[in-house]
């Protein structure tokens, strides 16, 4: 029930996150609790007797085999499971034509839109402070850099996170699946401001986005 | 069968050595391990001051902290946040390289090997002492650091650069410049310590004992020397170009003049992945040698046990890249480690049903030492499987650098390291110091400290999976995590319980150390070599004569004698074999 205390999740990939958390979580629980069980009823069973004589043996090579074999396949399960999710978070970014740059720099989020044209480095770039803008339902595609050290993008709502790194532009990705306003902390230690570095993500409505947009770029 | 006390007062008279000899530059293994123990000692009262500032800190931000008002009076008693990022920087440095370290490997290596293989000495006993001497020395560079201005590193324990290259980046100069140095020179006392336990395990094994004897615990310091003998190089090189970086001007970590920040991480977890398991082995190994003395039972599959630990010796070294799945390293790359860091769990699985299997059948008498070693393996139980959460890279996105990996480690180095030390030192302490130390402050410091470490770490779990990030000033500049602040109220409660229970370990080791009982020779019924040696063991070791080996380390309640317990030196004439 640990999951009790996840943030709520709202992107697509968030819930394959959640999945294997709850998987892992319901594995590892129930090999604890026969390990503890099995250790506690040992314990009570075989405590000190006056007379009695522990059991005279060096092992047994078929449980060794056992308890080698079966450990070994659920934890390959387990990487088989996750690798797919990995790959499809991770390596397979989505086709989209929403960019957005986020350059990390002691102590802030300097997030760039590239404006109406679609390209960087252009007149109708336009630069937040700590604000990201986004519609639902639809993959956005973030760039990630830092000016001096590193730094976290996390989203912890989005399961999102990714370093952002002095002399690397990284690309991410995600889509939101409800509209609200999330916290964006920083989650890599930065120095004396790493804590309180956060900027906001929010997450809106198709139509609310192109009002947004609108009066950001009113000429367009 | 030779009564053991006979054996006690041999030959001790013609090594009179002055004080200085004796007590300062020692080439006596057990002086140096004795040496080794103090310094981690003294180190884990500065370590866990440190880890109580970080938790008043994060329980009731900014506010004055008790007892702090004389040395923060710019800010009446408030930690500036430079301060709390040296204070759990400084705990993390301070409990892996100068508590747990020196204790587990430095002084119980130091300890064990020479006398549970039957030899006189190390291999190398100056090489020896120059390894205790580098480690003071390393030590006091490391305290210095506290003392110039704008305060010690700030950059955690792992000195991520940039952040740890720069000074400006994080503030901080001569302190992180002293840092570097400091582990620079420990790994020169490491790397000594290694090269002479491989050596002394290879070499000066007495008559008798094979590999395949040795008792558990020197297999698992011998695998951690050759752990150490590979990572710390790296380790060094790394401090050392990080150095460069800083006061050379060379750009190793630094993209504006070429340099690539991540090679900083792959040669920091390269070396550092391995160090995890050179923290753990040997309290593995202590455990391997605790249950089974008081199960008064064989270790159930003792090769199974010596093979796990070589599985994870050479696979340590292929799981590294799991510290950097979200650190921008080619996510291809990140595939592979997910494999290794999963696979790299069974040999902790075998070892663990290992002790349970050693257990069942048994014979258990609750010592103090037992109770600290069965924590051992129920803590790390725990430890390992919370493990499986990191290995899993999708959920490794969202726990990465959160607090559920700090609950992790501390499960692993304090339900593991720490609590292995303490059954390693209420076990060993006799023959170390030649008195017991009492047991019902051995109850009264453990039963607290269990509980309240559990009640301190299990939690972090939570607020982790909250989503509670990791080295945070303050918790509740976030909105999401507000909801979570009672629980690091309670955690910061039960870390001050669990801090105030070691003091029952500090009364009874000094109290012990010189009014303890006089310990007899071997006061738990052992079979290993180091209990027929007099408590403490003479200059070394063993008399005139080298104690012969006969048998593995833990022949219990074995059907060829009417004693629970069969000394590896005892020779059995065939006759009185058959009458038994
Ligand atoms: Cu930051
Ligand atoms: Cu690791």
């Amino acid at each position: 029930m640990l999951s009790w205390w996840l943030p709520e999740n709202v992107s697509t990939f968030g819930q394959e996150i959640d999945f294997l958390f709850e998987l892992i979580y319901w594995i590892t629980g129930g090999v604890f609790v026969l390990v503890a069980v099995a250790m506690l009823a040992f314990l009570v069973m075989y405590r000190h007797r006056e007379g009695r004589r522990a059991r005279y043996t060096h092992g047994n090579t078929p449980v060794e085999i056992v308890w080698t074999v079966v450990p070994t396949l659920i934890l390959v399960v387990l990487t088989a499971l996750s690798i797919p999710t990995w790959a499809r978070i991770k390596m397979q970014l989505p086709q989209t034509d929403l960019k957005i740059e986020v350059m990390a720099k002691q102590f802030n989020w300097i997030v760039t839109y590239p404006g109406p044209d679609g390209k960087f480095g252009t007149d109708d770039d336009k630069t937040f402070d700590n604000e990201v803008h986004v519609p639902v339902g639809k993959p956005v595609v973030l760039v990630l850099k830092a000016k001096d050290v590193i730094h976290s993008v996390f989203l912890p709502n989005l399961r999102f996170k990714q370093d952002a790194v002095p002399g690397r532009e990284i690309l991410a990705w995600f889509e939101a699946t409800k509209p609200g306003k999330y916290e964006m902390p920083c989650a890599e230690l930065c120095g004396f401001g790493h804590s309180g570095m956060r900027g906001w993500l929010f997450v809106h409505t198709p139509a609310d986005y192109q009002k947004w947009v609108k009066e950001q770029w009113p000429s367009s | 069968m030779s009564n053991p006390a006979t054996h006690a007062t041999v030959h001790e008279a013609h090594h009179e050595l002055g004080f200085v000899r004796t007590y300062i530059f020692s080439t006596d293994h057990k002086m140096i391990a004795r040496q080794f123990l103090f310094l981690g000692l003294f180190m884990m009262v500065i370590g866990g001051l440190l880890a109580m500032v970080v938790r008043w800190q994060l329980a009731w931000p900014e506010t004055p902290v008790a007892g702090l008002g004389w040395l923060l009076t710019e800010t009446e008693g408030v930690l500036p946040p430079e301060a709390y990022n040296m204070a759990f920087t400084m705990h993390a440095t301070i409990m892996i390289f100068f508590v747990i370290m020196p204790i587990l490997a430095g002084a119980f290596g130091n300890f064990c090997i020479p006398l549970m293989i039957g030899a006189r000495d190390m291999a190398f006993p100056r090489l020896n002492m120059l390894s205790i001497w580098a480690a003071f020395l390393s030590g006091g560079v490391m305290l210095a650091g506290f003392f110039v201005p704008q305060g010690h590193a700030a950059s955690g324990w792992t000195a991520y650069a940039p952040l740890s290259a720069v000074a400006t980046y994080q503030g901080v100069n001569w302190g992180q410049n002293l840092w570097l140095i400091s582990l620079f020179i420990l790994t020169i006392s490491s790397l000594m310590g290694a090269i002479n336990y491989i050596t002394t395990v290879i070499n000066m094994r007495a008559p008798g004992m094979t590999f395949f004897r040795m008792p558990l615990v020197v297999w698992s310091l011998f695998i951690t020397a050759i752990l150490l003998l590979l990572a710390l190089p790296v380790l060094m090189s790394a401090t050392a170009m990080l150095l460069f970086d800083r006061t050379l001007g060379t750009h190793w970590f630094l993209p504006e003049g070429g340099g690539e920040p991540l090679l900083w991480q792959h040669l920091f977890w390269f070396f550092g992945h391995p160090e995890v398991y050179i923290l753990i082995l040997p309290a593995m190994g202590m455990a391997s040698e605790i249950l089974p003395v008081f199960a008064r039972k064989p270790i159930f599959g003792y090769r199974a046990m010596v093979y796990s630990m070589l599985a994870i010796c050479f696979l340590s070294w292929m799981v590294y890249g799991h510290h950097m799945f979200v650190s921008g390293m080619d996510p291809r790359v990140g595939m592979a480690f997910t494999l290794t860091t999963m696979v790299i769990a069974v040999p902790s699985a075998i070892k663990t049903f290992n002790w349970l299997g050693t257990l069942w059948g048994g014979n258990i008498r609750f010592t103090v030492p037992m109770l600290n070693a069965l924590a051992f393996v129920a803590m790390f139980v725990i430890g390992g499987l919370s493990g499986v959460f990191m290995a899993s890279t999708p959920v490794d996105i969202f726990i990465q650098d959160t607090y559920f990996i700090v609950a992790h480690i501390h499960y692993v180095v304090f339900g593991g390291s720490i609590f292995g030390a303490f059954a390693a030192i209420y076990f060993w302490f006799p023959k170390m110091f030649g008195r017991m130390l009492n047991p019902t402050l051995g109850h009264l410091h453990f039963w607290p400290t269990f509980v309240f470490f559990n009640l301190t770490f299990f939690p972090q779990h939570i607020v982790g999976v909250g989503g509670m990030m990791r080295r945070i000033y303050n918790p509740m500049q976030y909105e999401f995590l507000q909801h979570l602040q009672w629980w690091n109220v309670f955690i910061t409660w039960s870390a001050f319980a669990l801090g105030l229970a070691q003091i029952f370990f500090v009364i009874n080791f000094f109290w012990s150390l010189f009014a303890g009982k006089k310990a007899p020779l071997n006061p738990w019924q052992s079979n290993t070599l180091e209990w027929i040696a007099p408590s403490p063991p003479p200059h070394l070791n063993w008399g005139d004569r080298i104690p012969t080996v006969y048998r593995g380390p833990y022949e219990y309640s074995s059907p060829e004698v009417a004693e629970d317990w069969f000394p590896q030196n005892r020779s059995l004439p065939a006759r009185a074999a058959a009458r038994h």
